[in-house]
């Protein structure tokens, strides 16, 4: 006859103590706690930015181009252009250089030279953005002779690669290696892998990764001091001074008229709201075409 | 048609450890030839041998030589050619997750440049229908994902992939090992329908599916190949006091 075997009941049976369902409230009254100071502060800033500059807003601050000193009235349409003329230049560059450059570590960079790029692109990462204003008027401002938007964008570009190689590398890897062996086995090749494979398998990934570098740049402001500069007037050359929403807010922010500060207060709020947009739209339009599985 | 593989003294290492010794052995065309052996003794390594899967992984590299059919596979002719000419069937079910149903399959094809829309649409109805899931997902080709169908249904899938290249040669490396008993059985009889066409090699760790899908079958053990025979022999008479300790159970 075989034992009886029975649960070990003295643990299953066990009521489950006060004391640890007063720390499983706690632990989750804490979690909702921390969603609620997450939030606030966010939340806190774009509320005042509406308050502050939402008055100040109207068709000709999106459409004319500021007025003199002490003339009412005027707007920032040219900087509002020229900050994303700057930031497609940006991305342009960084972008492309981002993504590859993360590729190659993914898979490629198991060895010293990668472990090299990684160092190398984390130690950027954390270089002050006036130091990459400095280095970009070195190698742009100073060759070309004079400030520009391409000055700007590729200030900006230094700025964004970072990020994207890191997102990238780690999207990448997240993709299964069994996903790549299945390609390999149908006999693609190893490039066509990755770029049809494996990178659209991470897209999404690798998207936020260069939506946050495209954020963070967007709203730079030391970076195109001494680069794109700023400038009153319209501007659509790559080699002149641009104008830029940051660098007109910050202008406008240290300077003495309170029509100057209304407009600056609303200048900050179209950015925030244009970044917002591009963020969302670039999401939507990179989705299409995209299956989700339940896996 | 199916072709014959003839594999002769291959040798395959994994950086300093050698997995595989002087394999030779013929799987002949148009039959199934079953792989055991127990976990570890290279039955994976030799069918990644096959098709050069083997060397993707880091430090891996193989001697020898393998004839599938015509094609000399360690001789002349690129990775990717062959791979093109031997499908494969892995272990775990692997769609790609982001493509729907149809593109799944018209993947080999599509990436290697093959882009006629009609045929495209023939290959991929041809091709669900020779994995038997063309009725469970012919209303939903494009709206659904791959990976968004069942475990069996995804491996079927894959099978589907794999013969949409129409290739000579199946390889299948455990393909029911992560399946439930519905899903192993129809992944079974598709075996027994694809040995009109393909020649198939099966890796199993099963020794009833060994029996039952396959007229030959080989013990691996430690890397080595210790009989190939008539899987009935095998079964019932190995030659091989080894063979016998591990079908009647003793090890492995």
């Amino acid at each position: 006859m075989p034992e009886t075997v029975t649960a070990t009941s003295d643990f299953a049976a066990a009521p489950i103590s006060l004391w640890r369902r007063a720390m499983n409230s706690w632990a989750t009254l804490a979690a909702a706690a921390s969603v609620v100071l997450v939030l606030v502060p966010l939340g806190a800033v774009f509320g005042y930015l509406v308050y502050k500059g939402i008055g100040s807003i109207n068709w000709a601050f999106l459409t004319q181009i500021p007025k003199p000193v002490g003339e009412p009235g005027g707007g920032m349409a040219n900087a509002i252009a020229g900050s994303a003329f700057i930031l497609l230049i940006a991305s342009v560059m960084g972008v492309p250089i981002g993504i590859g450059a993360g590729i190659y570590l993914a898979e490629y960079g198991r060895n010293r030279f990668g472990d090299l790029v990684r160092f190398t692109a984390d130690v950027l990462n954390g270089v002050p953005s006036i130091v990459i204003g400095i280095v970009a008027y070195g190698i742009v401002v100073l060759t070309q002779k004079h400030f520009s938007a391409l000055a700007g964008g590729v200030a900006l570009a230094i700025m964004m690669i970072p990020t994207i190689t890191r997102t990238t590398e780690e999207m990448l890897l997240l993709v299964p290696n069994a996903v790549r062996e299945a390609a390999y086995g149908l006999g693609v090749s190893r490039w066509r892998t990755t770029l049809s494979i494996t990178l659209r398998t991470a897209t999404s990934g690798v998207i936020t990764g260069v939506m946050l570098a495209f954020a963070r740049v967007a709203g730079e402001t030391a970076p195109l001091l001494f680069t794109a500069f700023g400038n009153q007037y319209w501007n659509w050359k790559m080699n002149q001074p641009t104008a830029a929403l940051s660098l007109q807010i910050f202008t406008y922010a240290i300077s003495p008229f309170d029509e100057w500060h209304r407009q600056a207060w609303a200048g900050a709020l179209i950015l925030i709201v244009l970044i917002v947009a591009a963020v969302s739209a670039v999401r939507i339009v990179a989705g299409r075409g995209m299956m989700t599985g339940a896996n | 048609m199916g072709v014959g593989i003839k594999v002769d003294k291959l040798n395959a290492w994994f950086g300093k450890t050698q997995a595989l010794h002087d394999i030779t052995m013929n799987a002949p065309a148009n039959h199934a030839t079953a792989v055991i052996g127990p976990s570890g003794c290279g039955k994976s390594t030799f069918v990644r041998c096959l098709n050069r899967m083997h060397e993707t992984v880091p430090d891996a590299r193989a001697t020898g030589s393998v004839q599938i059919g015509e094609l000399d596979v360690y001789n002349g002719t690129s990775a990717v050619q062959i791979r093109r000419r031997i499908g494969m069937v892995f272990q775990k079910p692997n769609p790609f997750p982001t493509m729907s149903i149809y593109d799944n399959v018209a993947a080999g094809l599509k990436l290697n440049g093959f882009h006629d829309h009609k045929r495209l649409d023939e290959i991929v109805e041809r091709s669900l229908k020779l994995s038997a899931l063309w009725d469970e997902v012919k209303d939903t080709l494009r709206k659904k994902s791959g990976a968004s169908l069942s475990g069996g249904q995804q491996q079927r899938l894959c099978i589907a992939r794999a013969l949409a290249v129409e290739p000579q040669v199946l390889l299948m490396d455990e393909p029911c090992s992560a399946l439930d008993p519905i899903s192993t059985g129809k992944i079974e009889e598709l075996i027994f329908q694809l040995k009109e066409k393909f020649t198939i090699v099966i890796v199993t760790h099963n020794m009833q599916q060994a029996s039952r899908v396959a007229e030959f079958t080989g013990f691996f053990l430690l890397g080595k190949l210790i009989e190939l025979d008539k899987t009935e022999k095998i079964f019932t008479t190995p030659s091989d006091k080894r063979t016998e300790d591990y079908i009647t159970g003793r090890f492995g």
